[in-house]
């Protein structure tokens, strides 16, 4: 019986709220080999048939053992003697009706010498308890392929993992702690304006108790500016004095005491990281001065394109800062200012990604390719994650194993009397 | 961490426990194969350049695991699935696994001894089926009850329990129980009244293990400022000033439904009724509207009442297979464990350390120092309440409070019982000496965060 959406939607609800609608389309659009069903193989790939990967293949041309049966949940003491990928193939299916599972019975060696384009299908293949020299071939099919290798090895209580991929653009990273993007710093002119449009000095106490702490900070560092020449605090000593000149500003009451106005305490606390300088960070600076960024081509993905297009607008509309990200964090305010102060962000946001469409369009229209290529809303996607995007680079299997890139110098230091290191074989 | 340096103790130990429990029998020669122990053999039966300094290979450990050693799991759900696997397939024969849940389809994309024709059924139940079927010889009891139904005498028959929980609440619970089975002997625990406690948490990509040996080790209230604090909005937010959607379907559970009552009277709403859902959604959506907020949704309805935590099967497998792994070190001690907290986090890359976390000396659980309740004799009674369910190192929930006032037993305030709440509700507001409270007067106090009740010593301040 196929799943409905609905029926899916509830039984991945707990890890749709991890990677989302398009993580999990993207899962279901994966097919992964596993080569070798043994304890780790067939566990690895239970993680990825639970939540709805699209398809596995297992790659095995062992027989089960006694020792197999003993130590795998996907084998039972029925399986010994049986093909190993075949036995494990069964029991793993059957978690999950959603996934399409196969299994091919032989061996990684005999697959490379008669049909080594059999790899070319997979999304990722996982390589476990490999010898070294099926690796090494492996790796380099899998390179030229551009299909990303993951081997495994585990021994008692060790375990090893070595992942080889030759680029990962993540665009949706999901950060833990992401830094806020409130523009305090360098005010873009719709943000003014707004700012412009609240005077502390006349308001009412409710609505002086309910203004937005982000409103606090920026009339308070207009006044700061104003009077240093242009300079914002900088270091301990003056936003020390900063915070003071905003405390100075909550309400006091009759008896001269203060009032208890949370959103001053809250820009108070908030000064810090408010003053953090806009900037592009590292991470995407370096990307920006990648060769992929640099050389668009009618082959590049469309996350270089884009990535190339918000570089163009860094360099212009941008004024050296990248997309607004158009989103705020909760604050003390009543719902009409916080509501307010959030659109001013939004739209600036949805301006900014028209600019950086723009730029897509030429950059495509360039390569000979319809501006239809990339859509809106991966565009839009794209410049809200734009202080977060990642690319992943590993060096070949057969780089590592290769004279040249040996580290001889730290290499032959060991060789002094003084380093002592015991070596296992395992 | 205490050495786990005297193997000698530890296996006498063993052993008085062996000759204490009553051995069932096992399938007979029908669940044994040709190899199957191999790979437990390995670790058990040869020296290792990684094993515990003290260990001597042998065969009785295997056997140990096989026919005697008796271990609990506490949670029959993401972590629990996994610990079940990882302990049957590393040769626990005898295990009890704890759950009051019932199976529901959200759970299926990570408890994977679970299917769609499962739903509805005990959990504890339909994983120990499984288990018992999948791996022959290994024989799982099911407790389909709440870890707070089941009392001293059951927790003491485990060599070793390992926790698989949803809750802070129920951690310190399990802590407290085995805490209140430690006999001391001149003001030293007696090693052979500790049971280990593993304790694992997860939660998206983050998860933690860590080993407590009650009363030798941190415990779980010596690291209460290691969770983070619930994420709850101030009333006012929600009642007159929304910003988030989320406020939204706050203002929609606390205020509207009590006053509505949509189901009917005393009909509570029930986060796993798609119906009370989509009620509370569309309501949601039209407070939403009048202040202009977007983003309400299903989903985040849904997330926000039952206060939903993201979860996938990768983590569980992690963290439940490295409290497995102390478990087995722990029950053959052929190597050394984990001392004493992991940490595991693979959002982005994969991260992982490992620390000693430390007793706290005035530990409200662990350290057998009595904690003292420092008020001037004019503060409000609802003061002393409110410290102990806000003070950091307490965190109490609805501590219920008992005092001996002039000979008799007096209850000051009790919060589970709806008639002595009304008839004590008073003594809220009054002052600590107009309810004949004295100076180093003793309180006993009991709430849902540990099993035995706790006793304060109230200091009266000028």
């Amino acid at each position: 019986m196929a799943a409905t959406k609905d029926s899916k939607e509830q039984k991945y609800d707990r890890q749709l709220r991890l990677w989302g609608d398009h993580g999990q389309e993207a899962l279901e659009n994966a097919h992964v080999c596993l080569i070798n069903a043994t304890a780790t193989g067939t566990e690895i790939l239970k993680n990825l048939v639970l939540p709805g990967i699209g398809a596995f293949t297992i790659v095995d041309g062992h027989i089960v053992s006694g020792e197999d049966a003993g130590n795998n949940f996907f084998l039972s003491s029925d399986s010994i003697g049986k093909n190993r990928a075949q036995a494990a193939t069964e029991l793993l299916q059957e978690l999950n009706s959603d996934v399409s599972g196969n299994f091919v019975e032989e061996s990684p060696d005999k697959l490379l010498d008669n049909d080594p384009e059999f790899f070319h299908r997979f999304t990722i293949v996982i390589g476990v308890q490999l010898p070294e020299s099926t690796c090494l071939r492996l790796g380099m099919v899998l390179w030229s392929a551009s299909v990303p290798f993951l081997i495994c090895k585990a021994y008692g209580l060790i375990g090893y993992m070595r992942l080889m991929v030759q680029e990962h653009t993540v665009i949706e990273s999901h950060p833990d702690n992401a830094l806020e993007d409130l523009r305090l710093d360098r005010p873009f002119d719709e943000f003014k304006s707004h700012i412009k449009s609240y005077n502390l000095s006349i308001m009412d106490k409710k609505d002086h108790s309910h203004t937005p702490w982000v409103i606090i900070v920026a009339k308070y560092l207009e006044r700061w500016l104003s009077e240093h020449d242009g300079q914002p605090p900088k270091n301990y000593k003056e936003k020390e004095a900063f915070r003071q000149i905003i405390r100075e500003g909550i309400l006091k009451n009759e008896n001269g005491g203060l009032e208890d106005e949370e959103n001053f305490e809250e820009a108070i606390k908030n000064v810090n990281t408010a003053l953090n300088p806009t900037k592009v960070p590292t991470s995407v600076e370096d990307l920006f001065n990648s060769e992929q960024c640099n050389n668009i081509t009618a082959q590049s993905s469309s996350f270089w394109v884009m990535l190339r297009a918000v570089k163009e607008f860094v360099y212009n509309e941008g004024s050296g800062s990248l997309p607004v990200r158009g989103s705020i964090p909760d604050m003390i305010a009543d719902s009409q200012k916080f509501i307010n102060l959030q659109n001013v962000y939004r739209e600036k946001a949805m301006q900014d990604a028209a600019a950086v469409s723009k730029h897509v369009e030429s950059l495509l229209q360039s390569v000979g390719k319809p501006p239809e290529s990339i859509s809106e809303k991966d565009i839009k996607l794209f410049c809200k994650n734009s202080s977060f995007l990642r690319v992943v680079r590993c060096r070949s299997l057969a780089e590592e194993y290769s004279v040249d890139s040996i580290n001889k110098d730290e290499i032959s230091g060991l060789d002094c009397c003084c380093f002592r290191f015991f070596s296992y074989l395992i | 961490m205490a050495e786990m340096d005297e193997p000698e103790k530890k296996r006498t130990r063993v052993v008085e426990l062996t000759e204490k429990m009553v051995v069932e029998g096992g399938c007979g020669g029908s669940c044994e194969w040709e190899g199957r122990w191999n790979h437990i053999k390995k670790f058990l039966e040869r020296s290792g350049p990684f094993t515990h300094p003290d260990f001597e290979p042998g065969t009785e450990s295997l056997q140990f695991l096989l026919q005697t050693c008796r271990v609990l799991v506490i949670g029959a759900g993401g972590l629990g699935c996994e610990l079940l696997k990882d302990l049957a397939l590393s040769g626990f024969g005898k295990i009890d696994v704890v759950d009051m849940d019932t199976i529901d389809v959200s759970n299926l994309n990570r408890q994977f001894l679970f299917r769609p024709k499962d739903v509805g059924r005990p959990k504890a139940d339909v994983a120990a089926d499984f288990i018992n079927s999948r791996v022959p010889g290994c024989h799982v009891i099911p407790h389909f009850k709440k870890i707070q139904d089941l009392d001293e005498r059951f927790y003491r028959q485990f060599h070793i329990i390992v926790c698989g929980l949803d809750s802070i609440v129920a951690r310190r619970w399990m802590n407290g129980m085995l805490l209140s089975l430690l006999v001391y002997e001149d003001g030293e625990v007696d090693q052979t009244s500790v049971i280990p406690l593993i304790d694992g948490g997860t939660e998206g990509f983050k998860g933690n293990a860590r080993v407590i040996l009650p009363g030798v080790t941190a415990c779980i209230d010596c690291t209460l400022e290691l969770y983070p604090p619930q994420i709850n909005f101030p009333m006012c937010t929600i009642a007159s000033m929304p910003r988030l959607p989320e406020h939204c379907i706050e203002y929609v559970r606390i205020l509207q439904w009590p006053k509505e009552m949509p189901f009917g009277d005393g009909v509570a709403l029930d986060g796993d009724d798609p119906e009370h859902i989509q009620w509370v959604f569309q309501r949601s959506l039209k407070r939403a509207a009048e202040f202009n907020i977007t983003g309400v949704t299903y989903r985040l309805t849904q997330g926000v009442v039952k206060r939903i935590i993201p979860a996938v099967a990768s983590t569980n497998a992690v963290i439940a297979a490295a409290c497995t792994t102390e478990v087995f070190k722990l029950a053959t001690s052929a190597y050394v464990p984990l001392s004493n907290y992991m940490v595991f986090n693979d959002v982005d890359g994969l991260y992982t350390y490992t620390f000693e976390a430390e007793r706290k000396e005035n530990c409200s659980a662990c350290s057998q120092v009595p904690v003292d309740l420092h008020f001037p004799p004019s503060s409000k009674f609802q003061q002393v309440l409110e410290y102990l369910t806000e003070s950091t190192s307490l965190q109490m929930k609805s501590p219920a409070v008992t005092a001996t006032v002039e000979g008799k037993s007096k209850t000051l305030y009790l919060q589970s019982v709806a008639s002595i709440e009304q008839r004590t509700r008073p003594n809220l507001s009054k002052s600590l000496k107009e309810l004949g409270l004295t100076d180093g007067q003793e309180l006993a106090v009991a709430d849902v965060t540990t099993p035995q009740t706790m006793l304060f010593r109230l200091c009266f301040t000028s």
